[in-house]
């Protein structure tokens, strides 16, 4: 399954964040590598949207829409 | 609402037999595929099937013990949360009755563990009495990778996503814990029939 | 920094379809008035929700074709073979149509003047979409920086914007490489073949020059496009990338 960018989810996380957030940099919690929301690899042909980290792949930010609500849990993305 | 998008209907189309669509679905001719990650990669000769957790001896297979296990061929209708049903899917695979046979457990759950991390939870009643299967065939074909193969659990009465893509092993718990999906607010359970999305539905 | 909507407020507009432009056999441009449009950076998107009569909805992301500088808000859609969104804003809208949108958003795959250059920018495709933003505003502007645009398309019938891209070559002095991967006219004189190692050791600037890079097109495209510029020593800090792919379930 080919990901796309951050920038796939920008709208989602202006809605969370209340700010666009793609230029944000942040830091993967398992492997340290440094990256732009943009970079982030994003599978969201899924129950909701899980975006990874481009260096080790690790899960950093879950999207979830729950009954209208939209839940993001970025806690594995530091920084953001 | 939103204001209607004059003369936009999406891809669905009516049904002959609503009585087999789960409330909010619709039906899809093809086979759309959801993915959470990449698709894992492991060669046969590096696979295995685990049962382990709460049993009193873990019992392992390698592939080639795997496909000589006594397996059916099943057509099922499948449902997914994010609402597309597909009918009258063919399968062939083991069912997990057959996996269990000789598993000595007080265990009432289980968690699907798949490659690349995804994990799912299940009652056991609801993985057992030949309703549930790990399918290494869809349609007459070995399982493509990007549809769960070589191996997926395949339980069509709950959601698909309780259908684990790319599953290597059931560990059985004495507590349901919920696995991925379920931790971010999908319902533990899922039977689409009660229409099981989310968490306190 | 990147043009958003108002901080904390990213809110569905209605916007209306004032004019249909066909591109190519596969692809239409919409042209929107909106009411509230806060203005935005070239390079960034918009997200599209469509909503049936029952309620059932769909919402795709599309880049935003127009510069900050034109008057109105332009969306160049390609129609997807077995898409659910895409036929029906190219086969279905008219004028006179409202389209809920909510954006701009997407600053990262966003270029500004400010951000300097040289400016190379690699298309497949609709990939197109973003970067004629990023032309019209760079032509738009001082030109201090240089621009190309290396275009891979399957067919010449399949390359949008194509008169414009000549003359924003021959009048406003974009460097622009078209190549052809599927059939080309006998007498072509662009490039033929998919971009790749080759082709780019031709046309992108040495990694010397420090070119900003954006690429965008099929994810195939864009991921195999990376992976050549990063051999070939540009720094990846240098390149941003915008994957189009299948979304939705």
């Amino acid at each position: 399954m080919d990901a796309l960018d951050g920038n796939s989810i920008a709208g989602e996380l202006f809605e969370h964040f209340g700010a666009e957030m793609t230029s944000s940099p942040g830091t993967c919690a398992y492997c340290g590598a440094s990256a732009l929301v943009g970079e982030l690899r994003v599978y969201s042909r899924a129950p909701g949207a899980v975006v990874r980290c481009p260096s080790c792949a690790n899960v950093v930010i879950v999207l979830v829409r729950i009954r209208d609500g939209l839940r993001v849990d970025a806690s594995a993305f530091r920084g953001l | 609402m939103s204001p209607i998008s004059r003369g936009f209907t999406g891809r669905r189309r009516p049904v002959a037999d609503p009585g087999r669509v789960p409330p909010g679905q619709y039906v899809t001719d093809d086979f759309p595929v959801l993915s959470a990650g990449p698709t894992p990669h492991t060669p046969l000769d590096e696979w295995s099937f685990t049962i382990n957790g709460a049993v009193e001896g873990p019992v392992s297979w390698r592939w080639e013990e795997f496909i000589a296990l006594p397996a059916e061929t099943i057509t099922v209708d499948i449902h997914c949360v994010t609402k597309w049903s597909k009918l009258d899917t063919s399968w062939r695979g083991v069912s997990v009755d057959t996996l269990l046979a000789d598993v000595e457990t007080e265990a009432d759950y289980l968690t699907a563990s798949s490659d690349g991390g995804y994990t799912t939870n299940l009652a056991l009643e609801d993985a057992t009495d030949g309703r549930a299967w790990v399918a290494y065939e869809y349609g007459g074909e070995p399982l493509h990778p990007e549809h769960g193969g070589p191996a997926r659990l395949l339980v069509p009465h709950l959601y698909f996503w309780k259908s684990a893509k790319w599953v290597r092993g059931l560990t059985l718990t004495p507590d349901d814990e919920p696995g991925f999906w379920e931790t971010y607010g999908y319902h533990n359970r899922g039977d689409p029939w009660l229409e099981q999305r989310y968490q306190g539905d | 920094m990147a043009r958003t909507a108002l901080p904390g407020r990213l809110t569905w507009q209605l916007a209306r379809v004032v004019e249909l432009v066909d591109e190519t056999a596969r692809s239409k441009s919409i042209v929107l008035e909106l009411p509230d449009w806060p203005g935005h950076s070239a390079g960034q998107h918009v997200d599209v929700r469509l909503t049936a009569e029952d309620g059932y909805q769909a919402q795709r992301s599309y880049s935003i074709a127009s510069s900050p500088e034109d008057e109105h808000l332009v969306l160049t859609v390609e129609r997807l073979e077995d898409g659910e969104v895409s036929p029906y804003l190219v086969d279905e809208l008219r004028t006179g149509d409202e389209v809920e949108l909510r954006g701009p958003i997407g600053g990262y795959f966003a270029w500004e003047a400010s951000l300097g250059g040289p400016l190379l920018l690699i298309a497949g495709g609709s990939g197109i979409v973003p970067f004629r933003s990023m032309l019209r505003h760079w032509a738009a502007g001082e030109r201090d920086t240089m621009a190309r645009l290396v275009y891979s398309s399957r067919a010449i019938g399949e390359v949008i914007y194509r008169e414009e891209l000549m003359r924003l070559a021959t009048e406003d002095g974009v460097e622009l490489h078209i190549t052809l991967t599927r059939e080309w006219p006998d007498d072509w004189q662009g490039h033929r073949g998919r971009v790749g190692r080759t082709l780019l050791e031709e046309v992108a600037w040495p990694p010397a020059a420090h070119p900003l890079i954006y690429a965008c097109g099929p994810s195939g495209f864009v991921e195999a496009v990376a992976e050549a510029l990063v051999a070939a020593g540009h720094e990846p800090g240098r390149i941003r990338t915008e994957r189009f792919g299948p979304t939705g379930t």
